[in-house]
């Protein structure tokens, strides 16, 4: 059976590309049908969204066009989503397969630095290095990518470790090729599977903290996000429940897209695990 | 190993983490843009000449890094975590001040979530297939991607807004001055929003665990067999797999401190709760970073505290374990 088939068997996971799909359209073609910037007054403002057809989801208390906002969004949250789980799975499966691979000391002493990194809380330890960097797109990314990247560490390190006594590991150290070569050639294209399930999943964390974060302020400041739109629609709750209510259903359905797309990955390359998570 | 080796080897691990966690602060005391002193002041104190003055002194800047850390190292190990200019208190009065509402809230949103997450994958479990099963894992999964901060405005809107049912800030109803059990009952009602909030998201968490541990351990032989001895459906349940199955639902719900501690700052900031996620909110609104680091370091030693009472009871519950190592 072809992999798309596989993974199509899983509805969810079919649901979860097709929300991505809007969402990742969305974010690429903001500019041309948005072209103000979200930051601009367009409208007046608190319109509902029932008040004006110009603004579908309706404009804040400084006349901006929240479904502008929603559309500009979506570009952050991928972006940090995707690059921040790009960095996280550098880490990850470097000081994984080093762990794995050589063993011993190496291991002990890998294992325990992703060890701490696993205990302390990772959300006030993302917020802490923010705020002493200043929220940059820059600074936002790699805070999520250092709090993030102890699981993969720990999967790579066990692939690699049962990976190590076989065959075809042990031939390929016998004809002499390098450490190095054996793991990138040899041992991480068997463990890839498992790797790219967890990044699918991490890359919804990701976007969660992101929103989190910018939510409390510890945003780009030139870059709209969802967060920060939902943390200004605070103090007008009351007055303007759509300013906070759409933001959150963008979120909620983009991480909920990708969790899915996780699950299906997961059913669709590991077959003989499929059902038992029901 | 013998239960005193353990307790010492957990301890002195509980201990390098925190010392971690100390060398983490002072570094990113240094590593971040701008002079030192001016970070252990804070936006407030940085304007002030003769406390930057002071802080050079007392945190030796002027003297090598390794000092610089010893010296830091010392005044931490004392209690002291560097003074807040903007509210004119030492950190850790101010922390101590606001720990336990920060407990309280943690503490019920953890009971609550794994009550309700056990009963509802049990449920789940049971009925596989069913409707009810199906609305629980779905109401799972959209729990398990919805942002906390969000759910807590989104019942602030519908609770307290507009059915006002339940207050929707603070612990206490101010000017109230309640006393005894009326206090009780009150900050009770402040913290059924809270609660239900932070714990929305674990809720979800340990349905879809104690489901899936459920399901793997209904399909082991000695749940046939206790069912072809004809043992009913539902105390094969509860007797057999529960007991098995809940195991690894505990493991993975005291690793989860953590990640509350981080749900609990976005809460406290919602709802204000006066708590120490709250405290971390106006901390980084003001720019004081003595607070913010003071945060980090205790909210991470209460984690590490509590991953170690964990551990030690662990041992007591699941006899395996001991006699494994």
């Amino acid at each position: 059976m072809t992999f798309f088939k596989r993974y199509a068997r899983n509805y969810g996971a079919l649901i979860g590309l097709a929300i991505l799909l809007v969402v990742v359209v969305l974010a690429f073609a903001a500019p041309l049908i948005f072209p103000v910037s979200p930051w601009q007054s367009v409208g007046d403002p608190l319109l509902a969204p029932s008040e004006d057809p110009a603004f579908p989801f309706g404009t804040d208390m400084l006349g901006r066009d929240i479904a502008a906002g929603l559309a500009y969004g979506a570009r952050v949250s991928l972006l940090i989503g995707v690059i921040s789980t790009s960095v996280a799975v550098v880490i990850g499966v470097s000081i994984g397969a080093l762990a794995g691979f050589y063993g011993g000391k190496v291991d002990d002493l890998l294992m325990r630095f992703t060890e701490f990194f696993q205990t302390i809380p990772a959300f006030a330890m993302a917020v802490v290095l923010v705020a002493i960097f200043s929220p940059t797109i820059v600074s936002i990314t790699l805070a999520i990518a250092v709090v993030s990247w102890p699981p993969v560490a720990r999967l790579v390190r066990g692939e690699f470790l049962s990976l190590r006594s076989r065959e075809f590991v042990q031939a390929a150290i016998v004809i002499g090729q390098s450490g190095p070569r054996i793991m990138f050639t040899q041992i991480l294209p068997n463990a890839i599977s498992p790797i790219i399930v967890t990044a699918s999943l991490m890359v919804a964390t990701a976007i969660l903290t992101e929103s989190s974060l910018s939510f409390l302020g510890l945003g780009d400041r030139n870059m709209m996000s969802w967060g920060f739109m939902i943390g200004a629609a605070r103090t007008m709750l009351r007055e303007a429940w759509w300013m906070s209510v759409f933001p959150g259903v963008a979120i909620l359905l983009t991480v909920l897209a990708i969790n899915l797309i996780g699950e299906g990955l997961n059913d669709a390359m590991n077959p003989h695990l499929r059902g038992r998570k029901g | 190993m013998k239960t005193l080796d353990f307790l010492l080897q957990r301890l002195a691990k509980a201990i390098l983490v925190v010392l971690g966690v100390v060398i983490l602060n002072f570094m990113l005391i240094h590593m971040a843009p701008g002079d030192p002193a001016s970070v252990l002041a804070g936006e407030a104190g940085a304007g002030d000449e003769k406390f930057i003055a002071q802080l050079r002194a007392q945190f030796g800047l002027d003297q090598p890094l390794y000092w610089q850390l010893w010296t830091y190292l010392k005044g931490v190990l004392t209690g002291d975590l560097g003074f807040s200019y903007r509210n004119q208190v030492p950190v850790m009065t101010l922390i101590l001040d606001r720990l336990p509402a920060t407990l309280l809230l943690t503490g019920c949103a953890f009971v609550f979530s794994l009550v309700l997450g056990i009963l509802l994958g049990v449920i789940a479990a049971y009925r596989r297939g069913s409707v009810a099963d199906s609305v629980v894992m779905t109401s799972a999964l959209v729990f398990y991607a919805t942002p906390l901060f969000w759910i807590a405005l989104m019942s602030v809107l519908v609770f307290s807004l507009h059915l006002d049912w339940l207050p929707p800030f603070d612990m206490e109803s101010i000017g109230a001055n309640y006393t005894g059990w009326a206090r009780v009952a009150d900050i009770a009602h402040h913290l059924v929003l809270p609660t239900v909030t932070l714990g929305l998201f674990f809720t979800a968490v340990y349905t879809r665990l104690t489901r899936a541990s459920m399901l793997e351990v209904m399909a082991l032989d000695f749940v046939k067999t206790a069912r072809a001895k004809g043992v009913p459906k539902a105390q094969v349940i509860r007797r057999h797999v529960l007991r098995n199955a809940i195991l690894p639902v505990f493991t993975f719900a005291s690793m989860q401190a953590g990640q509350l501690v981080g749900g609990a700052v976005l809460t406290e900031t919602v709802f204000a709760w006066p708590g120490i996620g709250r405290l971390m909110f106006d901390a980084l609104l003001q720019r004081d970073y003595p607070v913010l680091l003071g945060v980090f370091l205790v909210t991470a030693a209460v984690v590490v505290l509590v991953n170690l009472i964990a551990d030690l009871l662990y041992r007591f519950v699941d006899p395996r374990i001991e006699a494994a190592s």
